[in-house]
């Protein structure tokens, strides 16, 4: 039987979507995991790579931690935090939010950085507070970097948040941890493809809402990862 | 650490490890994303389903990888190696395409004008000048290379990883830590040794150098390869 | 400048001529690769193929520390005999490493006979006592495997409680879980699910429906942090755990026997050993106490000391070297 028929047949079977270990419950779980591991990420990364694009300074401070945060190993932090902590939900929070930090600082820099400093001058030149400026001239301006780094992060944490299952937690890297164990090849291979099947959607709600909030002019613009 | 002293001959043996398990990866993720990003642009309406393929395996957890190839490499270094060569293969062709792409036009027809043909405008013109793209997407790889290898102490073949998952079944943070910090480690040297070569690379860029300044440096530097006598 | 191509080598600029680096790198490249083709022993894993034609053999072992351990001696006693062994530890569960051994990709592993009886090799069985379970593994094995001699040493999966909840419950035996099941999630590694030795027998045999099942890890710090912060009931914590006793732990009596004995018990590709070997783990085997095993765990799990050095020291206390 080829890779798709076993997965097919797996994926297909009712009992798949019972209960707590089946898809839909699982699904659930790792959009929790990916959705509040961003929000954090967001949140920390965001303003911090603005600010500082803005500045126009830090540029090597940012390169060197976004170097280090992706350098740093998942399940080293999983472990690590989970052993410090007894089993807090930290545990799965800081690896995760440490792995989406780098794409969305970096992207957020170099956006911001980016903008056409004619653009800025000009906006000064009118009378615009810094904070104006930001507003609506820069973020504007950097909004397609913005999100390539959002999307980037997105995709990141969605396929690493299957390490979660190794300690315990659920999400689809159940069906991959536990398949592993098992040496359940269809399990394993339907969990991963449920994974791939998750960022491509992730994907896809990105180039959606690029389409939706970015002004024509401004669609082209080059990556850094 | 006294631990990380006494115990220095096992962490060498996984730190061995590791750096076996992560380069081989990014060596044989380049090989093979250099002539496929160079067929990417020659060829445009391939393009898109390279990058749709390398999209999902950037996405596909490697993990679910190495259950899959045991029953074929079993439980050699190859079934860590193949899932994470796909990985960084992911990241880099994209890069080596965009890299070739943003050679600017000028050059290239500056060289087709002084009668290089195909091939040697692609080797010494358009493949130095992709460098500095293509060494940044190679950073990317080799650090996300190398911290993903420790995943591969799942299937008991994932040097430092071994220190994460022993750790934790002992209680023993300071095992942990010395995996994370030697892990790290690697990585910070893995990247300044990148850049040290992306300097040796790309002579025209000595010096500070303005994007504009770019351009006219790299016709300067061509012109000079094919100085008459 | 605008010569066409007179010249048949290009000028030289500050790395060389841009085809002698071209030609570096690619040598360099091919280096690479040659050394990785050959250099893939450097991290002590070999090809498929057994190997012990040479006199040297591989010692596996499963992904939790007191097995690793128990490699480590058999390693550590088979190279004080001159034997090369090449070491694949943390591989995994035994539905992981069992087929490797059957094909010979491992030539010796430490298994625990009732385990690797229930999982493996007959699901069905009922044997209890180390004699009975091992005359239904020499009979059912696959014949290209075989046991060598028990050591009295077991460890035994189980059911273990808080000393909180055996008390407000009243458990002593996994009898007493029948009318609490259903409000208790069971914790364990991720195989108990689908063991006979695990959630399928508790079933079967104790008729034990329990809310969830909750995979945790191999008896470790998840499966102690679980049981005491009240994410599960119950868990399989293996019965040689120092912690049973320094987390104030009850395992539950086994009346029906659904654990069967579990003695330490190396499982060797039988192509891949020869007298000298067998000798020599059967030496070791024969001094493997239960009560060892437990000093042995304790020294590794909670003064952390390393496994070399526990190895190494049972070995010379035992006038094994």
């Amino acid at each position: 039987m080829s890779y798709f028929q076993i997965v097919w047949q797996w994926l297909t079977a009712a009992q798949q979507w019972h209960g707590s270990n089946g898809i839909p419950d699982r699904l659930v779980q790792h959009l929790e995991y990916t959705g509040i591991a961003l929000a954090i990420a967001t949140v920390i990364a965001l303003p911090l790579g603005v600010a500082m694009g803005h500045a126009r300074r830090g540029g090597f401070a940012i390169v060197s931690v976004a170097n280090f945060g992706r350098a740093l190993p998942t399940l080293g932090l999983l472990v690590l935090v989970y052993v410090l902590t007894s089993g807090s939900p930290a545990s799965w929070l800081v690896p995760l939010a440490a792995l989406a930090i780098p794409p969305i600082l970096v992207n957020a820099y170099e956006g911001v950085l980016g903008v056409d400093p004619e653009l800025t001058d000009a906006a000064r030149g009118m009378g615009m507070s810094e904070w104006q400026i930001l507003r609506k001239v820069e973020v504007p301006v950097a909004l397609p970097l913005l999100l390539l780094g959002l999307r980037i992060a997105a995709i990141q944490v969605v396929a690493t948040a299957t390490i979660a299952a190794y300690i315990g937690l659920g999400g689809l890297g159940r069906y991959i941890i536990d398949g592993l164990a098992s040496n359940e090849y269809n399990v394993v291979a339907g969990g991963a493809a449920l994974v791939v099947l998750l960022a491509l959607a992730v994907q896809a709600a990105f180039m959606l809402l690029r389409q939706l909030i970015v002004p024509q002019g401004l669609r082209h613009q080059t990556r850094s990862s | 650490m006294s631990w990380a002293w006494a115990n220095r001959a096992m962490l060498a043996h996984y730190l061995g490890q590791h750096l076996y398990l992560s380069l081989m990866p990014i060596l044989f993720g380049t090989v093979i994303a250099v002539p496929l990003g160079i067929a990417c642009v020659r060829w445009r309406w391939a393009w898109p389903p390279v990058l749709s393929l390398t999209s999902i395996f950037y996405a596909l957890p490697s993990l679910a990888l190495f259950l899959v190839l045991i029953d074929y490499t079993g439980l050699t270094d190859w079934t860590v190696i193949i899932p994470l060569t796909l990985f960084s293969m992911s990241v880099l062709v994209p890069n080596v395409v965009d890299g070739l792409r943003s050679v600017p036009d000028p050059v290239r027809q500056a060289a087709a004008a002084m009668g290089f043909g195909m091939l040697r405008r692609l080797i010494q013109v358009e493949l130095p000048l992709a460098i500095p793209v293509v060494i940044a997407g190679l950073r990317v790889a080799t650090v996300a290379s190398i911290s993903l290898v420790s995943v591969g102490q799942l299937i008991g073949i994932g040097g430092l990883g071994y220190l994460f998952t022993d750790g934790e079944q002992r209680d023993f943070p300071t095992e942990i830590y010395a995996g994370l910090v030697l892990l790290v480690a690697l990585a910070l040297a893995a990247d300044a040794v990148l850049l040290v070569a992306r300097r040796l690379l790309t002579p025209w860029e000595r010096g500070r150098v303005r994007r504009g300044t770019r351009r006219v440096l790299a016709v300067a530097w061509l012109g000079s390869r094919t100085d008459a006598t | 400048m605008l010569h066409s191509s007179s010249r048949k080598t290009p000028a030289p600029t500050l790395t060389g001529t841009p085809m002698k680096r071209t030609a570096a790198v690619g040598v360099a490249a091919i280096a690479c690769l040659a050394a990785a083709a050959c250099g893939s022993g450097k991290s002590g894993s070999n090809p498929l193929a057994p190997s012990a034609s040479k006199g040297s053999v591989v010692v596996g072992s499963a992904n939790f520390p007191e097995d690793e351990l128990i490699a480590q001696i058999y390693t550590d006693a088979l190279q004080g005999k001159g034997i090369k062994v090449t070491t694949k530890f943390n591989i995994g569960a035994r539905e992981v490493y069992y087929p490797q051994v059957v094909r010979g990709a491992i030539t010796i592993i430490p298994e625990y006979n009732g385990a690797l009886l229930t999982t493996s090799v007959d699901p069905k069985s009922t044997a209890a006592s180390t004699a009975q379970v091992n005359a239904a593994l020499s009979a059912k094995l696959p014949t290209s495997v075989e046991i060598l001699n028990s050591a009295p040493a077991q460890d035994k999966d189980s059911v273990t409680v808080t000393a909180a909840t055996a008390a407000t419950y009243h458990l002593k035996s996994i009898a007493d879980l029948k009318p609490y099941a259903s409000k208790f999630v069971m914790g364990g590694p991720s195989e108990f699910r689908t063991r006979t030795a695990g959630l399928i027998g508790l079933e079967n045999v104790y008729g034990l429906h329990f809310k969830s099942f909750q995979p945790l890890d191999e008896s470790s710090t998840i499966t102690f942090t679980s049981l005491q912060n009240g994410k599960v009931q119950a868990a399989d914590v293996f019965t040689t755990t120092p912690q049973i006793i320094t987390d104030h732990f009850v395992t539950l009596q086994d009346p029906k026997n659904l654990f069967a004995a579990q003695n330490v018990t190396p499982l060797v590709y039988k192509k891949g050993v020869n007298s000298t070997i067998v000798s020599t783990l059967n030496a070791v085997s024969a001094k493997l106490t239960t009560d060892a095993l437990l000093q042995m765990d304790k020294a590794l799990t909670i003064d952390h000391a390393s496994y070399t050095q526990v190895a190494s020291g049972f070995l010379a206390q035992e006038g094994l070297k």
